[in-house]
């Protein structure tokens, strides 16, 4: 017998997942869910389950529309913000919540990323960044730091990796945040706030693989891949509490920009307003 | 509430990675054939930390309050 919050949210007829041994991105999922209940439940201000929708690409982190009982869609490979917006535009109403990969995110659609967040379409997009591609078999990703091994970088990777968040923050995106594994409870507060943004929201979550990239660099297993985690970001408080030479190497996670930008389909419902306006002016019925 | 929960095991889901076990303020917990057993009952202070990290969902806090 799983736990209530498995029963409510969760397809238990495909669980357990097929992750493998330690890979956080189960912990991710997890965040999400505990997320969503807690805004289902929120007293003051709640969403509604049948509002939400969980939109997915392709890779590891993906099969999470599958196993989340929600509306939900597993689309192509880079697309799922494509997809997203597609709902998003047709019902601005819904909670449209992307989960997506590091490589599907950013890489085969780096450019619906980019776009989405220029046009500040009001999108939650989950980022599983595990730096490298888990599922095909360990290649190295557009976040695979400088210098580490991937199956097709065995002497080193020579690209240097993007930030997710910042990215996103520099195309324009209204909300951007880092979270990670090992601080899952500062992870879930920064998923509610991002899902609660009426603009574009980026949440980029450090995940774990310790099957291809922990492998592959010496990282060790889960364990030690998340007290890495521990010790190396830092939530925000604590992160500006130290000094510049105390994080050197470290990384902050918490919200990293936010403004209030206008929302596209706020700002698109305009346009047909006024357009109605005018049609019904000049003896038209408006539509 | 200390006393009115209690730590469920999923055994089945158990993939044994020691996340639970390592993560526990009590090391309550151990990794014994790949999964996960209850070693200090006695010491567990229902702090959620396992079901929190859990990847598998496999361990979980449950009310029996009633």
């Amino acid at each position: 017998m799983p736990s209530d919050l498995v029963h409510l949210y969760m397809r238990i007829d495909h669980l357990p997942q097929i992750w493998c041994p330690g890979c956080g991105n189960g912990v991710i999922m997890r965040d999400v869910a505990v997320a969503i209940d807690e805004l289902i439940h929120d007293e003051e201000n709640s969403i509604n389950r049948e509002d939400i929708v969980i939109v997915s690409g392709i890779g590891c982190s993906s099969r999470a529309a599958g196993y989340l009982d929600f509306n939900s869609i597993h689309t192509t490979h880079g697309r799922a913000i494509a997809f997203a917006s597609g709902i998003k535009m047709a019902n601005p109403k819904l909670h449209v919540i992307v989960l997506t990969g590091d490589g599907d995110c950013s890489a085969i659609g780096g450019n619906h990323l980019i776009h989405a967040a220029r046009r500040n379409l009001g999108l939650t997009v989950v980022c599983f960044n595990n730096d490298i591609y888990g599922m095909t078999g360990g290649q190295y990703s557009p976040t695979t730091p400088n210098g580490d091994k991937a199956t097709t970088a065995p002497y080193g990777n020579v690209d240097r990796p993007f930030d997710i968040a910042v990215l996103a923050a520099g195309a324009g995106a209204s909300f951007s945040a880092r979270g990670d594994v090992y601080h899952a409870r500062e992870t879930i507060d920064i998923i509610k706030r991002a899902i609660r943004h009426k603009g574009f929201s980026l949440v980029d979550v450090y995940s774990i693989c310790p099957t291809y990239y922990g492998r592959k660099n010496r990282k060790g297993d889960a364990v030690e891949m998340l007290r890495w985690q521990k010790e190396n970001l830092l939530p925000t408080a604590r992160y500006y509490s130290m000094s510049e030479e105390e994080r050197a190497g470290k990384k902050q996670i918490g919200i990293l920009s936010y403004n209030d930008y206008p929302e596209y389909t706020e700002e698109y419902a305009k346009i047909i307003a006024a357009c109605r306006g005018k049609a019904k002016k000049q003896g038209g019925d408006g539509t | 509430m200390i006393g009115r929960e209690k730590l469920v095991i999923e055994t089945g889901w158990c993939k044994g990675c020691g996340i639970c076990a390592a993560f526990c303020p009590g090391q309550v917990l151990e990794i014994l054939n790949e999964k996960v057993v209850v070693k200090k009952p006695e010491k567990c202070v229902f702090c959620g930390q396992c079901e929190l990290r859990c990847p598998d969902y496999a361990i979980y806090l449950v009310n029996v309050e009633e």
